[in-house]
């Protein structure tokens, strides 16, 4: 039944095409529509599941037209599939399963385009995760690039949407050029595009400039895709603007596949040839703690609540980044246990935004105070996600951090700890805040002024707002979301198979045993079982420190005003905040600007480590 | 290893993006998107022209027959394929931004936003 993980990118894209094919016949009958769509991504989670727990024992290999290495040299192109990789995907499904459930109602009318495009999507997700071929890898990339992009201007008669999709595909195309130029470099030393041949070549050979010049034009496409510091101006952009549903998968799973990338990257191919994991490891770290940093002092600021999820996004993928950089098997399980929870969580967070865009007609933090007192449930959820959000035990995301703290405690990189901490508590603090404050009543009710009205007017073509309820298909999603990042952390079982599927991942003998002489590997031997695994009872404390450290500051924020020693007039924050805020310009050339610097400086500590 | 072609790639790649950095229309930069892009063509072209290599498959010619790599032709293909989406992608979005908001200058249409 390996036929199964190919079928997993064909149904999606043959279920697009279909619908596409069929477009004038369905757009009559709207249900029919929405019903193959929410089908379709649900088979092909359930799919996935299958293939996760399938290759919970050793990782399978699927060769195309059974293409299968001959002596050694892989002639065909294959999907490589471990839990990891089919975790991710499985993600990414549930994810298009909970927004199209979502957009039932929420869309008055709907084009047939949007529910094609939502499958092109899956489909690049799914084929992304599972390749094992690196050009592949870039085109899957493409295809879920080109699907995002029209996604995000799905409203082009708004020019934020225009303008949001301008600087994301403009960004992400140079960012997936320079990831070819790399791909041909490789090719042009190897002879391979199968990542494992690539990786026994390089390993074979002592790395030289180009392989260094390879892996850094590779990954340049993937940092940008995952938003790190400075690469991640059009995140904000095309989240604000892109419809809520959409947004579920950008934050949810699109962010975190550039992360993969670089992991896979790194892992199968160029791992052992660049060597210097010491060094490499710090310039990751420096970077992701950055992203985590700068991510959360702009959530905190934002008043948007769409771009105050995306900045907060920013910032988790700082912290995923850090864990990746560790280069330690429980790091790399921690930010997968993380990423799922994330995910879920943000999700559901989206979500529950679009429930308040449909009801109340607006995202303005500010103009929704004690607005959102009817919506009891999506108050509640919104609420379970935001405590979610701030690692509160026992959350998916509290265990994906305790584990990547503890392996950064065992690398002698403690202080991460203390930064994301903080960065949990702004992010945490920013999304209670909004709790706190729309749904609660809570805090000072905010002086009236003209540019606020004009603010929360925003975002109203979305959706057709001002409903009296809210119909059940779109709380349910949310609600589900939740729980899943609930019972995934309190599984017991979950965190040490995670642990073991990490190990392998970063075994690049076993990888290439798998792919190229069709091994079946269940445990390498040549890497050490996971560091002290187990969750203590300090983790603990810090994940509840971290989240009443979040509920304290959502207080002090919504009731600063009373406090004796700020005058009155300051906003908490903005002398911080104000001076990084110029950079986010929205001009798309100051952003390739950012980007050639940044690859520029990375490039160079690069070239300068492995010399 | 001739090296003229990785120079011209790499020329080409700084020109494009120069173009990028610069534009202040949008047409002109998309187009200058796409010189970025070129530079990815000849870089593959590039790489597929080697002297004294063989080509990995054969089929229906003689072993020794001159051929270039099929697998970069292949590639470039694919990346045009791709250009040709991501381009009119990027033109459509250009021309939504000039009939609604009368404008293709990218720093007119941040600052539109307010």
């Amino acid at each position: 039944m390996d036929q199964l993980l190919a079928l997993a990118v064909v149904v999606p894209l043959l279920s697009a095409a279909a619908i596409s094919a069929a477009g004038p016949l369905l757009s009559a009958r709207r249900r029919l529509l929405d019903a193959t769509a929410i089908g379709v991504a649900a088979s092909v989670a359930v799919m996935l599941m299958i293939i996760m727990f399938r290759t919970v024992g050793g990782d399978q290999v699927y060769w195309f037209a059974g293409f299968r290495p001959s002596r050694g040299i892989a002639i065909g192109v294959d999907f490589e599939v471990g839990p990891l990789s089919a975790g991710l995907a499985s993600l990414g499904a549930v994810l298009v399963t909970a927004a199209m459930t979502f957009s039932w109602r929420y869309f008055e009318r709907v084009a047939t385009y949007f529910h094609t495009l939502m499958l092109i999507f899956l489909a690049g997700i799914v084929g992304f995760c599972l390749t094992g071929d690196i050009f592949d890898m870039f085109v899957w990339f493409e295809v879920m690039g080109v699907a995002a992009y029209a996604l995000t201007a799905y409203r082009p008669e708004e020019r934020g949407p225009i303008q949001g999709a301008l600087n994301f595909a403009i960004t992400n195309s140079v960012g997936a050029y320079l990831s070819l130029s790399g791909i041909g470099l490789i090719y042009g030393r190897t002879g391979a595009l199968n990542m494992a041949q690539i990786g026994e070549y390089v390993d074979r050979h002592p790395a030289d400039r180009l392989v260094v010049v390879a892996f850094l034009l590779i990954i340049s496409g993937l940092l940008i895709k995952s938003a790190i510091v400075p690469f991640h101006f059009w995140l904000a952009d095309a989240h604000a603007v892109a419809p809520t549903p959409v947004c579920v998968l950008f934050s949810g799973v699109m962010v975190e596949l550039g992360l993969y990338g670089i992991a896979r990257v790194y892992w199968s191919m160029f791992g052992q040839a660049l060597g210097h994991r010491a060094a490499i490891s710090h310039v990751f770290l420096a970077l992701g703690v950055l992203t985590a940093v700068v991510g959360a002092l702009f959530c905190f600021r934002e008043r948007h609540i769409k771009r105050m999820l995306a900045f907060s996004t920013i910032s988790h993928a700082g912290i995923f980044l850090t864990g990746i950089a560790l280069l330690t098997p429980l790091g790399l399980a921690g930010t997968a246990v993380y990423v799922a929870g994330h995910g879920l969580v943000k999700a559901a967070l989206f979500l529950c935004t679009g429930i308040i865009l449909h009801r109340l007609g607006s995202v303005n933090e500010t103009w929704l105070h004690g607005r959102g007192r009817p919506l009891r449930v999506t108050g509640v959820v919104f609420t379970l996600a935001g405590l979610g959000l701030a690692d509160l035990p026992p959350f998916a995301t509290f265990l994906g951090k305790g584990f990547i703290d503890t392996s950064a405690a065992a690398h002698g990189v403690s202080w991460t700890m203390a930064v994301f901490i903080v960065c949990g508590i702004l992010t945490g603090g920013a999304v209670l805040r909004v709790a706190g404050g729309v749904f609660y009543g809570l805090g000072d009710a905010p002086s009236e002024d003209p540019g606020m009205a004009k603010a929360a007017d925003e975002e109203k073509s979305e959706t057709d707002s001002g409903k009296q309820r809210t119909p059940l298909t779109m709380i349910i999603p949310p609600a589900v979301l939740v729980v899943m990042a609930l019972v995934m952390g309190l599984l017991t079982p979950f965190g040490p198979a995670v642990q073991a599927a990490a190990i392998r991942f970063e075994d690049q003998a076993g990888y290439n045993a798998t792919v190229l002489a069709g091994a079946h590997i269940t445990h390498p031997v040549a890497i050490a079982a996971a560091e002290g695994a187990g969750i203590t009872a300090a983790d603990v404390l810090t994940g509840a420190g971290s989240t009443v450290g979040a509920l304290i500051l959502a207080f002090l924020a919504l009731y600063w005003r009373r406090l004796p020693l700020l005058r009155r007039g300051y906003e908490p924050g903005a002398g911080l905040t104000a001076p990084l805020r110029r950079f986010q310009s929205g001009v798309v050339n100051d952003y390739v600007t950012w980007i050639v610097l940044g690859l520029a400086c990375v490039g160079g500590v690069l070239a300068f480590i492995v010399q | 290893m001739q090296y003229f072609p990785f120079v011209v790639v790499v020329w080409i790649l700084c020109v494009g993006l120069y173009g990028v950095v610069t534009s202040r229309h949008l047409v002109h930069q998309i187009i200058c998107l796409i010189v970025v892009q070129s530079s990815t063509y000849v870089l593959l072209l590039g790489v597929g022209y080697l002297t004294g290599a063989v080509a990995p498959y054969f089929y229906d010619v003689p072993v020794h027959t001159p051929a270039v790599d099929p697998v970069v032709q292949a590639l470039a293909l694919t990346d045009v394929v791709v250009e040709a989406a991501v381009t009119a992608l990027l033109l459509s979005f250009a021309i939504q931004a000039h009939k609604r908001f009368g404008t293709l200058d990218p720093q007119e249409l941040a600052s539109l936003k307010g």
